[in-house]
């Protein structure tokens, strides 16, 4: 066992030991998830609250999922709702939540840091579940559990990240992860979505979409965010799909057996096309959805067990 | 009373001269003789400065004060003795207070504080703009008859171009000194770090270095128009310093700044989000730090300042978007800029030059000199005692300096306004 942190607030701190850690500890998961009874008792008598300080359906139903077949005590907190509106700063709801002695802290946050900053004042284990622009390690993870299971291997491919990469965590987290592991990383997208300086992170950078996906092994599609349309960043929806919208005739330039990504919720019509995101021959986000369970249990067993290690004394990582 | 310094190693920017010495100051407080040696006169205070720099006490351009409207981060009295205590003798605040100094009611008031609690001197700046808004200008000649020495809407940018020309025009006509914030707003709008490889990692909206050079361009294009007298508060970047060194070079009258702390650290120090390294402008590449402090040795950029902005711990405690930017640093501007002494990047001189001489010039004063017949606005101190700096020990109210725990050189050992001892050190 290596995996030794105390939080999971990025990728940029794990060692590719870490992850391969926590995926192989997700397998385990998603062959319980698809038992009739899928329940364990590895989190039981632990607190898990998920503060999400913006909307989240998904994640926040699959971290609850996850809490739940492990058997922690799951308590959901809508902060959009609740104190922030009354002034209250981040780090006083933090103190208060850490008055109640939760062991998990599964947190949201629309700024970058935010997560960071919240670990630094609570003593139980926090996990990002995204914060700003800045990670979202969950879904990397989750991303790296799908092809490493298409792919039968996490090393050596070719990988397009397609779309907003400039707001995108779920890009950045990626990257580092997918960089990480050993694989050549490839980011589309019109230049205001993806600037240049992206090239300093060892990528290659493409703006022209169909240069971009030949050959490649994993199409990864970001969200467009509808706010970027009044943001100026492109001029309109039906000139971004018809060059960066992911359709069959683009995604005949990728290898013959190239996989289909999404991190959700599509845009369909907008970034990708309709019929290609139900192909279930190319198209493994349903797949995603399911790894996400998966990973969020491998990685909430792991940050318990140090947990439990540490006690009585907590221990900085 | 008479003040013999002895033993002293003497620093005047204004002759360039560094080298031990005597200096010898009269019951006006102000400098009788520089020499060699000279002949303790009959009941004079005799100060053995033990070989250590005695230096034109430093002149700090764009201090906040957090009076009125803020007082628990800063006042008169605890900005005052810490100004003291870092060597500088002379503040020139800023207007950027709540409500902002616009009129000359709120002008007298602060000069009344200031001058009641204070040990140093305190020279106001007034706001360009009223309520810094940037549609109307203020009373600028009221202001000055009032004690205003320059105008300013601090890190606002008057946007409104017709605006800003006719107050530049107005106040060219006044001879008074207008600073400016050289930014284009547009693009760094919601900007809390600079573009480039680091903003990217942390996922933090960023802003482009060149955001700094429209700004001055713009500016510059302005004092084409109007002839005014034209400060850049801070310059911190490499790309803005061409279209200074060519506004100098014809002949505008337009002078330049930079603060101490985009001149000893770059934006990799925000590290993990520390908010303590929130300043405006952000924090720039190693590139740009370099060339600013090569600049300050040219003399390209002529002062330095403090940018002194005292933040309450709850205004820091935030996400780095939302954390407020500033860093205090009345205390660490001498120690800090002893830094680049120390790595070989500027001489004393330099130093004192761009700190005292520079921004006194730029203001009218006779301070900024260690010459017969100027004030006797002395700084005296070790430039190599080491001490590890602990943010409880600052004597300003707000303790947001983002050299908390660090290694630092140089230590004032006093600090004299007009003859007198304000800060001794225990």
């Amino acid at each position: 066992m290596t995996f030794r942190h105390k939080h999971l607030l990025g990728i940029e701190h794990l060692a590719p030991g870490d992850i391969t850690e926590i995926l192989d500890l997700a397998e385990q998961y998603v062959d319980l998830n698809r038992r009739p009874h899928k329940h364990s008792d590895t989190l039981a008598g632990l607190t898990q609250i998920n503060m999400f300080f913006e909307n989240s359906t998904r994640t926040q139903a699959s971290f609850e999922l996850a809490g739940k077949r492990l058997g922690a005590d799951v308590m959901n907190m809508a902060m959009q709702a609740s104190s922030i509106k009354k002034g209250e700063t981040l780090i006083d709801t933090a103190m208060t939540l850490n008055a109640m002695h939760p062991d998990l802290l599964v947190v949201r946050h629309p700024h970058s840091g935010a997560v960071d900053l919240l670990a630094q004042k609570v003593n139980c284990a926090v996990l990002n579940a995204g914060d700003g622009r800045h990670e979202h390690p969950t879904q990397a993870l989750l991303d790296a559990l799908t092809i490493r299971r298409s792919k039968g291997r996490l090393h050596r491919l070719s990988i397009a990240i397609c779309g907003d990469v400039a707001h995108s965590r779920v890009a950045r987290s990626n990257l580092m992860l997918l960089g990480k592991m050993e694989n050549r990383v490839r980011l589309i997208g019109p230049p205001t979505l993806v600037p240049a300086q992206f090239a300093e992170f060892g990528v290659e950078v493409f703006d022209d979409m169909r240069e971009g996906l030949e050959g490649v092994d994993v199409v990864m599609m970001l969200r467009l965010q509808r706010e970027r349309m009044d943001g100026g960043f492109i001029p309109s929806e039906r000139e971004y799909y018809h060059r960066y919208g992911l359709d069959a005739e683009k995604l005949a330039l990728a290898k013959p057996d190239a996989i289909v990504m999404h991190p959700g919720p599509m845009n369909r019509g907008v970034e990708i096309d309709g019929e290609i995101a139900d192909d279930i021959n190319r198209s493994v986000i349903q797949e995603q959805v399911e790894m996400g369970v998966a990973v969020r249990m491998a990685a909430m067993e792991l940050l318990a067990r140090n947990l439990r290690a540490a006690q009585p004394e907590s221990v900085e990582v | 009373m008479t003040t013999l310094f002895t033993n002293a190693r003497l620093i005047d920017p204004e002759t360039g001269h560094d080298a031990p010495g005597c200096l010898l100051v009269d019951d006006a407080g102000r400098i009788a003789a520089r020499e060699g040696t000279i002949p303790a006169p009959e009941g004079a205070t005799l100060v053995d400065c033990g070989g250590h720099c005695l230096a034109p006490g430093i002149v700090d351009l764009g201090v906040k004060v957090c009076e009125p409207g803020e007082r628990h981060k800063e006042s008169y009295r605890s900005a005052g003795l810490a100004a003291a205590a870092g060597g500088i003798t002379t503040m020139i605040t800023r207007p950027d207070t709540t409500p902002a100094i616009d009129s000359p009611e709120t002008l007298e008031f602060v000069t009344r504080r200031a001058n009641e609690a204070a040990p140093v001197h305190v020279l106001p700046m007034a706001a360009l703009t009223k309520g810094r808004e940037g549609r109307e200008m203020t009373e600028i000649g009221f202001l000055m008859d009032a004690g205003a020495v320059a105008f300013t809407d601090c890190d606002r940018v008057v946007t409104d171009t017709r605006v800003l020309s006719r107050a530049l025009t107005y106040a060219a006509a006044l001879g008074a000194l207008v600073l400016s914030h050289p930014q284009e707003p547009g693009l760094s709008r919601g900007a809390a770090a600079t573009s480039g490889k680091f903003a990217t990692l942390r996922g933090l909206p960023a802003v482009s270095p060149m955001a700094e050079r429209m700004g001055l361009d713009r500016d510059i294009a302005l004092i084409e128009m109007t002839s005014a007298a034209y400060h850049a508060d801070q310059i911190t970047t490499a790309r803005a310093l061409p279209a200074l060194e060519r506004a100098k070079a014809n002949g505008f009258d337009v002078t330049a700044g930079t603060s101490i702390h985009h001149l000893t650290l770059n934006e990799m120090d925000v590290s993990d989000y520390r908010t303590f390294f929130k300043v405006k402008p952000p924090l720039r590449a190693e590139d740009d730090r370099t060339a600013v402090v090569e600049a300050v040795r040219t003399g390209l950029i002529d002062v330095i300042s403090s940018m002194h902005t005292p933040q309450d711990e709850e205004s820091k405690r935030l996400p780095f978007e939302e954390a407020a930017a500033g860093a205090v640093a009345l205390e660490t501007l001498l120690p800090a800029a002893l830094r680049l002494y120390h790595a070989g990047h500027l001489t004393l001189v330099e130093l004192f030059r761009a700190m005292s001489l520079n921004p006194a010039r730029r203001l009218g004063l006779e301070a900024g000199r260690l010459a017969p017949g100027a004030p006797a606005d002395l700084v005296l101190f070790d430039p190599d005692a080491p001490f590890i700096l602990d943010r409880w020990t600052l004597l300003s109210k707000s303790k947001n300096t983002p050299f908390d725990g660090q290694r630092m050189q140089g230590k004032v050992i006093a600090t004299y306004v007009s003859g007198a001892p304000v800060y001794q050190r225990s």
